[in-house]
């Protein structure tokens, strides 16, 4: 069946299988930023925004986002290499397989919360795993980036 | 993989009952989340986006929550906040991640009666009523009693009260599945204690809750009543926990989530 979004600001049409998840529609149209790692909602890797709010895109069937606005990291490309930079600041960039997703996740933080405390960024960013940093690195760039101590 | 032949997106609720019922095999789509790890062959998946059952509203006497509201919208509606001690937030605030949160529904969890749900328990403590298309409005404890039955659940009716509720559970890690869950509500002098996780779907304590109901909520009334729960609540084993692992770990569940809901305010 065809759905109509507008993802990153663009209208588009495509075509999905009946039980075609998001991630697959939207890597099979280019856009390759979202990965898939775990594809049982647990690693936060797929994340996109569906009508401005975080979602995994591996969980949600394609046809759920007909009619509604999508945005991925290729549609905050300034945003995303701002923090981007702060995350290599703190060395915690390493492979990098799970930053488009991390940094969407952070981005819709900052637009959610307002001068957040350190529990409520880590309650936040509990759907995003990295088997790499251990974290520590992440969260003083995200407080870097959001202006909390 | 589950596999799904058609899949429509009706414009009534009249329209996705009748789909619904014309075979077997027809099934209404909530989330999806959970769908996708089984194998299920659907003939016919209806998905009911354009139905607008995904609101938050309120009337004189009740909080009335669509069965497509996600839990991200329950986490953080300003009702679902100001009503019951915050009971519902916190009942779904440790689910996976935000991202998982905006695409599970309340009508998926409520309706399929899934065990490992960390939101019905804290349904069950309140006074709520499911609102069924075919059946419809009847008590959510009734509701969980029932055998399965073809119907589409549409809202929730959770009515207002002074009654003050918390929600307990125990994980192996922050966002992974309950080992266990409780909620106690309290209404004047009436408890009311359910145990979730069990792992078998959640269920009232209903001796355990008369208990209390009368006790001087002593210590030892509280104690008492948390083993009154431990035995009249059948436990069962899975991956997570033991039969006698959930039966120790109740009584000391409840008797915090008593103590909290004493401190209430």
């Amino acid at each position: 069946m065809q759905i109509n979004v507008v993802i990153n600001g663009k209208s588009r049409s495509f075509e999905t299988d009946n039980n075609e998840f998001l991630a697959d529609t939207l890597r099979k149209h280019g856009f390759l930023s979202i990965r898939q790692a775990c594809n049982t909602s647990c690693c936060g890797l797929c994340t996109v925004w569906l009508d401005e709010k975080p979602v995994l895109s591996c969980s949600l069937l394609s046809v759920k986002a007909d009619g509604r606005k999508i945005t991925t990291i290729e549609g905050l490309s300034q945003e995303a290499e701002e923090f981007a930079k702060l995350l290599m600041a703190e060395g915690s960039d390493q492979c990098g397989f799970c930053s488009p997703g991390f940094i969407m996740t952070v981005l819709a933080m900052k637009r959610e919360l307002q001068n957040p405390t350190e529990e409520e960024i880590l309650h936040y960013l509990t759907g995003n795993l990295c088997r790499c940093t251990g974290y520590m690195g992440q969260l003083r760039a995200v407080k870097n980036y959001l202006g909390v101590k | 993989m589950f596999t799904m032949t058609n899949l429509v997106q009706p414009d009534t609720v009249e329209d996705a009952y009748k789909i619904l019922m014309e075979k077997k095999n027809n099934t209404i789509l909530g989330g999806c989340a959970f769908l996708r790890m089984g194998s299920k062959r659907i003939d016919t998946g209806i998905e009911l986006s354009k139905l607008n059952l995904n609101q938050i509203s309120e009337d004189e006497t009740h909080i009335i929550v669509g069965a497509y509201t996600n839990y991200r919208d329950l986490e953080t509606n300003p009702l679902m906040n100001k009503h019951f001690c915050g009971v519902i937030p916190a009942s779904v605030r440790d689910i996976i991640g935000v991202q998982l949160r905006s695409i599970v529904t309340v009508g998926a969890s409520v309706f399929s009666k899934y065990g490992f749900s960390d939101l019905i328990p804290s349904l069950l403590v309140l006074d709520c009523e499911v609102e069924l298309f075919k059946g419809g409005k009847l008590k959510l404890s009734e509701f969980m009693d029932k055998p399965y039955e073809k119907d589409i659940l549409t809202r929730l009716y959770l009515k207002k009260s002074d009654a003050k509720a918390v929600y307990v559970n125990l994980r192996n890690s922050v966002s992974d599945y309950s080992i266990l869950n409780a909620a106690v509500s309290k209404s004047g002098s009436e408890f009311i204690i359910a145990v979730g996780a069990r792992p078998a779907k959640a269920k009232i304590a209903g001796n355990a809750s008369r208990y209390l109901s009368v006790s001087d909520l002593s210590d030892e009334a509280i104690e008492k009543a948390a083993s009154l729960v431990s035995e009249e609540i059948g436990f069962g084993s899975n991956m997570r926990g033991s039969e006698a692992y959930r039966k120790s770990l109740c009584s000391a569940l409840v008797r915090k989530a008593v103590k909290e809901v004493l401190e209430c305010r």
